[in-house]
């Protein structure tokens, strides 16, 4: 950590006296971090570590531990459970490659969509109105959005409004984004990307804004056109931000849950089924508690290095003010 | 940005020139305007559903209503009466005031101390809360359920709010430390030597130089509680006490694709955040910034 020297006491204090050991700057340290310890303590690292311990045994319906079996969970889970990963098709299906593909597409698109916005929009006057209403998303619970979009997929052309435009413009039958395994988890990813634009745009347009005009101006006098500033200027000057970007919507895509349960609750099947959801229908659902736990840790390791490497970034440099 | 570099090179644009702009730039505000559509429509939709009468909702589009005005409020009688849409209501700004109060007072104290008292262990302590924020909730759901029904809080709110309130810690008490720590030392010593005890330049120096962390760390809690399902679908168990996420998850169980609810639910459930986004937006954005570590 950047520790700061923090200075001692300096002089005497006056004042209302306090009994010595209340004087000892240590144990006052202690008192002020006391709540926030015991909390942190009792309700994030004790049930950490019982999670942990509970991935190695397998419970009963009210989730207490009826055998230990080792690494039996793990194993079920990455070679014989289809429903986390399903490796006899081609290409592998299941939770996990789920996850995988939201992790490259909704990155991707996410990125794009607000770096395309935060450029255009800082070539017009309306600027902060068209960054307004990308942004709102971003406030909205995702209880709301997967209600939203689900009108907006519903396959009735008089009621979703993307079945109306297929049907309308395109001459195509209605298309069932929801219901169907193969458009499922795309239908989402886009509603997602809907809501998450927002953010990158946020941050990249912060960025694009911190880089000196000087720089551009004499790009531009030197005969550089618009197309060579974005690409030779800009965009590596976004890197850094786009990195905290990337690595923080992959952190959602990892704890992804509540708008995939509540749009299809992992369905049609099991085919939107991704490792936050199926940690839920195996622990609150099918009684099991080991299993689950199992899959939660996978999460964590998943997020671990994300995490590890958000928090350095974040302390080294400043990514936006 | 580069807008307002060529404006600067070219301050007396002449009306031709800057229309000559505009027209170069048409590009530009068509791409723009089809963005801007393309992301207004889907709320758009749920707005106006959730004012249509249910029969035409069933009959025709949202976007057709525009030629007959026949727009309702009764949607939101009745989600906010049988659909106990309007408790909710109630119980979800139970959950969430506590829930952002407790990580808020408790968070900023533990940050003064690690910003400003000197104490055996203090950094090795302050990065082992930091490392907490890779915890998955998920990794906490089973091991909570057991210790608030085991300690009886999972009766009432109790429980989730100390689970909301541990979970936010590790966010606040980094983000806060991060911020008391470019406080001017001089200050603080100052307070010091005129015998100012620690809660006291705590409470009367730290506090009030800190608003807006405090007030970014705040909202971006308060929303994250507001907007959470997650902690609802596992911690509240009793019907009367279910927050919004909660209900309609559960309408939309029991309703399927009754829209004149569901949409007027979620309008519902959409206020409170929008009017925090449109208040207080500049807190609200560096709060998200903030938060993006979360």
């Amino acid at each position: 950590m950047s520790s700061q020297p923090v200075p001692g006491p300096v002089g005497r204090p006056r004042g209302r006296r306090l009994p010595a050991i209340f004087r000892y700057e240590g144990w006052q340290g202690l008192i002020f971090i006391a709540p926030a310890v015991v909390l942190l303590g009792g309700l994030v690292a004790y049930p950490l570590v019982w999670t942990i311990v509970y991935s190695f045994g397998d419970t009963n319906s009210k989730l207490d531990i009826v055998r230990w079996v080792g690494l039996d969970n793990y194993e079920r889970l990455f070679t014989k459970d289809k429903v986390f990963l399903d490796r006899d098709v081609f290409p592998p299906d299941g939770a996990l490659v789920n996850n995988l593909k939201w992790g490259v597409l909704y990155t991707t698109f996410s990125l794009a969509f607000g770096l395309l916005i935060a450029i255009l929009a800082a070539r017009v006057r309306y600027e902060s109105l068209v960054k307004a209403v990308i942004f709102v998303p971003m406030a909205i619970a995702a209880t709301a959005i997967a209600i939203i979009w689900k009108l907006v997929y519903e396959p009735d052309p008089d009621l979703g409004v993307a079945n109306a435009v297929a049907t309308g413009v395109f001459n195509t039958d209605p298309i069932v984004f929801l219901g169907r395994a193969d458009t499922v988890n795309y239908a989402i990813i886009f509603a997602y990307v809907w809501a998450s634009t927002g953010f990158a745009m946020v941050v990249l347009s912060a960025a694009l804004k911190g880089i000196p005009e000087e720089i551009i101006e004499a790009a531009r006098t030197d005969g550089a056109n618009e197309w060579n500033i974005f690409r030779r200027i800009q965009f590596p000057l976004l890197s850094l931000p786009m990195a905290v970007v990337t690595v923080w919507l992959t952190i959602n895509v990892i704890k992804l849950f509540d708008v995939i349960y509540v749009m299809t609750r992992g369905g049609p099947g099991t085919s939107s089924e991704v490792i936050a959801t199926q940690m839920y229908d195996e622990t609150f659902l099918n009684g099991e508690g080991g299993y689950g736990a199992a899959i939660a840790v996978v999460m964590l390791l998943l997020i671990l290095p994300l995490m590890a490497y958000n928090v350095s970034r974040f302390r080294t440099e400043r990514v936006v003010t | 940005m580069s807008v307002a570099a060529e404006t600067l090179a070219r301050p007396r644009a002449t009306p031709a020139e800057r229309l000559s702009r505009f027209v170069a730039r048409t590009p530009v505000h068509i791409a723009l305007l089809a963005i801007a559509v393309v992301w207004l429509v889907p709320t758009a939709g749920l707005a106006i559903t959730s004012i249509r009468p249910r029969d035409e909702i069933q009959a025709t589009g949202w976007w057709t209503s525009f030629n007959d005005f026949a727009f309702t409020l009764h949607n939101y009688d009745l989600v906010l009466d049988n659909a106990q849409m309007g408790s909710s209501f109630v119980n979800s700004i139970i959950i969430t005031v506590p829930s952002t109060l407790l990580p808020l007072t408790i968070g900023a104290m533990a940050a003064y101390a690690f910003s400003w008292i000197r104490f055996p262990f203090r950094d090795t302590i302050f990065l082992l809360i930091v490392a907490l924020m890779v915890v998955p909730i998920q990794m906490a759901l089973v091991p909570l359920l057991r210790l608030f029904r085991d300690l009886g809080l999972n009766d009432w709110y109790l429980g989730i709010w100390l689970a909301h309130t541990a979970f936010g810690l590790p966010l606040a008490v980094f983000l806060l430390r991060n911020f008391f720590i470019t406080l001017p030392r001089d200050l603080i010593e100052a307070a010091r030597v005129d015998g100012a005890s620690n809660l006291r330049i705590f409470a009367r120096v730290v506090l009030p130089l800190s608003v807006p962390a405090l007030a970014s760390y705040g909202i971006f809690q308060f929303l994250w509680v507001w907007n959470d399902l997650l902690m609802a679908l596992v911690f509240i168990s009793d019907s009367d006490l279910f927050p919004m996420t909660k209900r309609i998850t559960e309408m939309q169980g029991t309703y399927g694709a009754e829209y004149h609810l569901l949409a007027s639910g979620a309008f519902l459930l959409m206020i409170v955040p929008l009017i925090v986004f449109f208040a207080l937006q500049r807190y609200f954005v560096q709060g998200l910034l903030a938060g993006s570590v979360k």
